[in-house]
C-alpha cells in the first residue's frame, strides 16, 4: 500500500467505527426497547386538529437562484485550490491567466449585484 | 494491500447500491439523499485511485453545492408520489431506448478508444509520481498555463450559467420597502422636523 493511502487509514477506520456505532445503537434500540407501533405515533401532530396539507409546500424559486449562484462561486474557489499550490511553478503566465478566470467571473458578479439578485427582498 | 480491495469493495458496492436506490426508491428526497452516499462512497473509490484532490472537489462541490440544489428542484417541483409511479411502465420504453443509444455510445467511444493506434501516443504523457508531486500540484502544474483555453472556457461557462440562472428565476418585486442608506443619510433635519412654540394654555 503506498504511503498516501497510509494517511488516510485513519479515517476508514472511523468510518468503520462510525458504521458499526450506528448500526449497533439501531439494532440495540430494536431489541431492547419495547415496540409497539401505531399510526398514530407516526402521523404529523398539529396543534391537535388535523393537518391541513402535506409538509412538503412548494419552495420558492428565489432559494434555486441564491443556489446556483453558490454553485458558481463554489467552483470558482475549487479553480482557486491548484493555482495557489503551484503558483511557484506556473510563473506569471499562470497568475494572469487565473486573474482573466477571476474578472470574467467578476463580470457576472458586478451583473448580479446591479440586477439585485443577491438581495431577498 | 487487502485492506484497499476490502475498502474498494466496500464502497463500489454501496456506490452501485446507492445508484440504483436513487432512481427506484418512492420519495424524492431519499432518492437525494443516496445520491449524496453514492457521491461519498465515489469520493471513496477517487481516494483509493490516488486522486485525491478530485475526491475533494467532489465531496465539496458535488455533496455541498449540488445536492443541496436538487433538494431545492425536488422541493419545488411538488410532486405526488402516487402519480409519479404512475406513470413509470409509461415512460420505460422511451428511457430504455435513450439508456439502450448511450450504452452504444459508450461502448463505441471506448472500444474506439482501445483500438486506435493514436491512442497510445496521447497517453504518452508520464504522470508525476505521486510521492513527489502531489495530486493538486500536478493539476495546478498544467491547467492554468498548457491548458489555459479550457480554463477560460470554463470561466465562460460560469458566467453563462450565473447571467442565466439570474435571466430565468430573477423578477424584481414590486411594492417592497427597501433600505436605501443614501437615501437615509442625504435626510435633513430642516426637510423633517420643526419646531413650534407652543404658549402654555393653548394648543397647537
Amino acid at each position: 500500500m503506498n504511503s498516501l493511502l497510509i494517511e488516510y487509514l485513519p479515517i476508514l477506520i472511523f468510518l468503520g467505527l462510525a458504521v458499526g456505532l450506528a448500526l449497533a445503537i439501531v439494532t440495540a434500540s430494536l431489541i431492547v426497547a419495547r415496540q409497539k407501533p401505531d399510526q398514530e405515533k407516526l402521523s404529523a401532530y398539529e396543534c391537535g386538529f388535523e393537518p391541513f396539507e402535506d409538509a412538503r409546500i412548494k419552495f420558492d424559486v428565489r432559494f434555486y437562484l441564491v443556489a446556483i449562484l453558490f454553485i458558481i462561486f463554489d467552483l470558482e474557489v475549487a479553480f482557486l485550490f491548484p493555482w495557489a499550490v503551484s503558483l511557484g511553478n506556473i510563473g506569471v503566465f499562470g497568475f494572469f491567466s487565473m486573474v482573466i478566470f477571476l474578472l470574467i467571473l467578476t463580470v457576472g458578479f458586478i451583473y448580479e449585484w446591479k440586477k439585485g439578485a443577491l438581495e431577498w427582498e | 494491500m487487502i485492506i484497499q480491495t476490502l475498502a474498494f469493495y466496500l464502497f463500489s458496492s454501496v456506490t452501485v447500491f446507492a445508484a440504483v436506490m436513487v432512481i427506484s426508491s418512492k420519495n424524492p428526497v431519499h432518492s437525494v439523499l443516496f445520491l449524496i452516499l453514492a457521491f461519498f462512497n465515489s469520493a471513496g473509490l477517487f481516494v483509493l485511485l490516488g486522486a485525491e484532490f478530485l475526491a475533494m472537489i467532489l465531496v465539496v462541490v458535488y455533496v455541498g453545492a449540488v445536492a443541496v440544489l436538487f433538494m431545492f428542484v425536488v422541493m419545488m417541483l411538488d410532486i405526488n408520489i402516487a402519480e409519479l409511479k404512475h406513470g413509470f411502465l409509461q415512460y420505460l420504453p422511451l428511457g430504455g431506448v435513450v439508456g439502450l443509444i448511450l450504452l452504444l455510445e459508450l461502448i463505441l467511444s471506448l472500444g474506439g478508444f482501445i483500438i486506435s493506434s493514436q491512442s497510445q501516443s496521447s497517453i504518452a504523457a508520464p504522470r508525476p509520481n505521486i510521492n513527489e508531486v502531489t495530486n493538486t500540484e500536478a493539476i495546478g502544474n498544467l491547467i492554468y498555463t498548457n491548458y489555459i483555453y479550457f480554463f477560460q472556457a470554463a470561466g465562460l461557462i460560469l458566467l453563462v450559467a450565473m447571467i442565466g440562472a439570474i435571466v430565468l428565476t430573477h423578477r424584481s418585486r414590486e411594492n417592497v420597502r427597501k433600505q436605501n442608506i443614501s437615501d437615509q443619510i442625504n435626510r435633513r433635519p430642516q426637510d423633517t422636523i420643526e419646531i413650534k412654540k407652543v404658549t402654555t394654555g393653548s394648543g397647537v
